[in-house]
């Protein structure tokens, strides 16, 4: 497995693109700013197995968190609503 | 450009939800307890059994039907494309042989 970059309370924002094939990042939290919750582990890439290849070396992955109303414009919750998503590591820089 | 592929709803408008609707209840009918088998056999997941496919070939078959077959397509029926395009990819069964099956099936039937 390779180390992973990130460390849990490190603010991260998810890449803003929109490539073909099998994508694990769903298209709503593309461009969102969050937190890292934790570190998942390390797994073969989804998008290379999608395409009958390996997925290796093992990508870390990670728990992320973001604010409801940050990624939702017109949410109407509570400030302190939080959203979690797993997002494999080569779809997050540092924010 | 694809933006956004059809699966990926997340946050569109969708009604209301229904707790424990349709799924909660529905009594799987014996050709869907069938493709569940088989997906699990073929992925390897029973110990000692060999993956000759992968869950994420399976999701990008799905990803890859026309948005309108997936809408009118049942989970299983989805199940069903994204085990036969895996198959054909993996060299497992030809489309030859899938289309003669087929045939078969239907005359057996009475179609």
């Amino acid at each position: 497995m390779l180390a992973a970059k990130y460390k849990p309370g490190e603010k991260v924002k998810v890449l803003k693109a929109y490539p073909l094939g099998h994508i694990r990042t769903p298209y709503y939290i593309r461009g969102c700013v969050g937190e890292i919750e934790r570190i998942c582990g390390a797994f073969p890439n989804p998008e290379e197995l999608a395409q009958m290849r390996s997925g290796l070396p093992p990508l870390p992955l990670y728990r992320v968190r973001f604010r409801q109303k940050e990624v939702w414009p017109d949410y109407r919750g509570s400030d302190a609503d939080v959203l979690e998503v797993e997002i494999f590591e080569h779809w997050l820089d540092r924010a | 450009m694809i933006e956004r592929s059809h699966h990926d709803m997340g946050g569109l408008p969708a009604g209301k939800v229904e707790p424990g609707g349709i799924d909660a209840t529905h009594d799987y009918a014996l050709w869907e307890r069938r493709v569940d088998a088989m997906a699990v056999l073929l992925q390897g997941i029973k110990p000692g059994t060999k993956r000759l496919v992968t869950v994420d070939e399976r999701r990008r078959a799905i990803e890859m039907i026309p948005p309108k077959a997936y809408d009118e397509m049942s989970y299983y029926e989805r199940w069903v494309i994204s085990l036969a395009e895996a198959l054909i990819q993996r060299g497992i069964v030809t489309s030859e042989e899938l289309a003669r099956k087929m045939v078969e099936v239907q005359t057996r039937a009475g179609g």
